[in-house]
C-alpha cells in the first residue's frame, strides 16, 4: 500500500512543480475549443444541432485526459533514462503496485488538468443540464484517465528511445480522437464507419461524459460504464506484465 | 562459523556473442566485506545486476539470503540494498523526498524514519542541503545522496557499486569507516567493488579479482599479495590482469573513469 501511495505522490508533486508543463498542455484543447467552437458553432446551429459548444465541450475534456495520460507514459522512459527506474525496479514492492500507482498518479493529472479545461469550458458558455451532473462526471472522467494512462505506461515499457515515443503515440491517439465522437455526432457517420468507432474505448468516455453532462448521448451510460471499466482492467493487467518485464 | 548469505554457482551471462560473465561461482559468508575487483568490462556490474534481480542469467544458479533472485525475487530484493553505479536519484525531487521515496518502498518503520534521514543525511553532509533539489547537486553530492539512501533500510546485505568513484577523498573516508561501522554493529554483509585498491585493501575481508567474466584469484588482500609476491594490491592487480587498457563503454562515468585515469594516476 505504501508502495501505491508514494509512487502516486511523487507524480503529483513532479507535476505540481512543472507549471509549465500545466500551462502547456491547456494549449491545444483550448485551441480546439475555440476554433471549432466558434467557428463551426454557426453551422451546426443552422443544420440544427443546437448549441456545439455544449455538444464539443465533454469532447474537449475527453481529449484533455486522452492526451495527458497517455502521453505521461513517457516518465517510464525518462525514469530508465535518468537511471531513476533503478530504483524503483529493485526495491520489494510488487511490480502491480507499482504500476498501479503509477497510473493512478497520470490518471489524476490527467482529471486535474480536465478540471482545468472544464471550468474554461463553463466560462466560454458551456451550460450542463445541472452543477450536479459534474459530479458523476468525474467518475467517467478518471476511467478514461485510467485506462489511457494504462495504456501509455504499456506502450513506453516497449520503447527504449524517448525520441520515438511522442511519434508512436500520435500515430495511436490521434485516430482514437478523431474517431471517438469528440468532435462530431457518429450518428450521421457511415454505418462502416461508425462500426469502427463502436471499437475505440474513447468513444465510451466521451458518450458517457456527453449523456451526463448534457443528456444527448447514443449509448447507454451502464454501457459505457461497463465498457469503460472493462477495457480498463484489461489494460492495466497488459500493463503491468509489460512493466514487470522492464529491465533497467 | 558465520552462514553462507550468498552463494554463486556457475553463473554464465552471455549478451548475443559476448560472454560478460563466464562461469564463475563464489560464497560471501554473513557479515563479510567481499570485493570484487576487475578492469572495466570485467563483469563486474553484469554479476551485481544478477545478484539484484535487475538482469536474468543464461545459467547458473544464485542464492541471495537463501532466495533465488530469479524467482523468489520479492523475497530477494527484501534482503538487499544497492548503491547503484550510474545516478539514480530522482533530479525533480528533493534531497529529503528521496530519501522518504525509498523509506516508503522499503517499508521502512515510520517513528524511525526522520531520525535515520537526519542522522545519514548528517553523515554524508547533505543535512543543511535536505531541502534543494537534486538537480542543483553536484555529482559528488549526489553519490552521497545514494550512498545514505542505500544505507536507510538497513539491509542485510548491501551492494556498492564504485561507490566512492568522484568522491573527494574526506567523504570516501568517512564512507568507508560507516560501512565498516554498520558492518560490525548490523551484521551487515557487503558486496563492494571498486577501482581504488587501497580502498579494498583496507576494508574488505576477502577479494575476488574477475577479468574476461572469470574469476582469476580470490582470497585475503594479504594472500593476494603474497601469491604474487607484490607489495601492494594494486601491484598484485596489475600482474593479474595486465597493463593493457580495456575497451570503454559508452557511458559518462566511463569516460570520467578514463579522464581519471589519463590525468590521475
Amino acid at each position: 500500500m505504501a508502495g501505491i501511495i508514494i509512487m502516486w505522490k511523487r507524480q503529483i508533486i513532479r507535476y505540481w512543480r512543472s507549471k509549465g508543463r500545466m500551462l502547456g498542455s491547456l494549449g491545444q484543447p483550448i485551441l480546439f475549443f475555440l476554433a471549432l467552437g466558434f467557428g463551426f458553432g454557426p453551422i451546426y446551429a443552422k443544420a440544427g444541432g443546437g448549441d456545439y459548444l455544449d455538444f464539443l465541450a465533454p469532447g474537449i475534456i475527453a481529449m484533455t485526459i486522452l492526451f495527458t495520460a497517455i502521453f505521461s507514459g513517457i516518465e517510464v522512459i525518462w525514469d530508465r533514462q535518468f537511471g531513476f527506474l533503478k530504483e524503483t525496479l529493485v526495491s520489494p514492492v510488487p511490480r502491480w503496485q507499482i504500476m498501479l500507482g503509477k497510473t493512478l498518479g497520470a490518471a489524476t493529472i490527467s482529471v486535474l488538468q480536465a478540471t482545468l479545461i472544464l471550468i474554461l469550458a463553463l466560462i466560454f458558455g458551456f451550460r450542463p443540464i445541472s452543477v450536479l451532473s459534474i459530479i458523476p462526471a468525474y467518475v467517467f472522467m478518471f476511467l478514461i484517465g485510467f485506462l489511457f494512462s494504462a495504456f501509455g505506461i504499456a506502450i513506453a515499457c516497449n520503447l527504449e528511445d524517448m525520441r520515438a515515443f511522442p511519434f508512436i503515440i500520435n500515430f495511436i491517439v490521434m485516430p482514437i480522437f478523431f474517431l471517438s465522437g469528440a468532435l462530431f455526432p457518429l450518428d450521421s457517420l457511415p454505418k462502416n464507419v461508425v462500426a469502427v468507432t463502436l471499437f475505440n474505448p474513447l468513444t465510451y468516455g466521451v458518450e458517457g461524459l456527453r449523456e451526463i453532462l448534457t443528456g444527448t448521448g447514443h449509448i447507454s451510460l451502464t454501457a459505457s460504464l461497463l465498457v469503460l471499466v472493462a477495457v480498463s482492467a484489461v489494460m492495466f493487467a497488459i500493463g503491468s506484465y509489460f512493466f514487470s518485464k522492464v529491465e533497467a | 562459523m558465520p552462514n553462507t548469505i550468498i552463494s554463486v554457482k556457475n553463473l554464465t551471462k552471455k549478451f548475443k556473442s559476448l560472454t560478460a560473465v563466464d562461469n564463475i561461482s563464489f560464497d560471501v559468508k554473513e557479515g563479510e566485506v567481499f570485493a570484487f575487483l576487475g578492469p572495466n568490462g570485467a563483469g563486474k556490474t553484469t554479476t551485481i545486476r544478477m545478484l539484484t534481480t535487475m538482469l536474468k542469467p543464461t545459467s547458473g544458479e544464485i542464492s541471495i539470503n537463501g532466495f533465488d533472485p530469479t524467482k523468489q525475487k520479492h523475497e530477494a530484493r527484501q534482503s538487499f540494498g544497492i548503491v547503484f553505479q550510474d545516478p539514480s536519484v530522482d533530479n525533480e525531487l528533493t534531497a529529503k523526498e528521496n530519501m522518504d521515496f525509498h523509506a516508503a518502498l522499503y517499508s521502512v518503520p515510520r517513528e524511525e524514519r526522520e531520525e535515520r534521514i537526519e542522522s545519514l543525511l548528517k553523515l554524508v553532509g547533505l543535512f543543511e542541503r535536505k531541502n534543494d533539489f537534486v538537480k542543483n547537486f553536484s555529482g559528488g553530492m549526489k553519490r552521497r545522496l545514494e550512498i545514505a539512501r542505500g544505507f536507510l533500510h538497513h539491509p542485510k546485505i548491501l551492494f556498492l557499486d564504485e561507490p566512492t568513484l568522484g568522491l573527494d577523498p574526506q567523504t570516501r573516508n568517512q564512507l568507508w569507516e560507516y560501512v565498516r561501522k554498520l558492518n560490525k554493529e548490523k551484521n551487515m554483509t557487503v558486496f563492494l567493488t571498486t577501482h581504488y585498491m587501497e580502498e579494498a585493501d583496507k576494508v574488505a575481508k576477502r577479494i575476488a579479482i574477475i577479468d574476461h567474466g572469470k574469476i582469476i584469484k580470490m582470497g585475503t588482500p594479504k594472500e593476494i599479495k603474497s601469491s604474487t609476491k607484490s607489495p601492494t594490491l594494486e601491484k598484485a592487480f596489475l600482474k593479474l590482469t595486465g597493463h593493457l587498457i580495456r575497451e570503454e563503454g559508452g557511458t559518462a562515468k566511463d569516460r570520467m573513469r578514463a579522464v581519471q585515469k589519463s590525468w590521475g594516476r
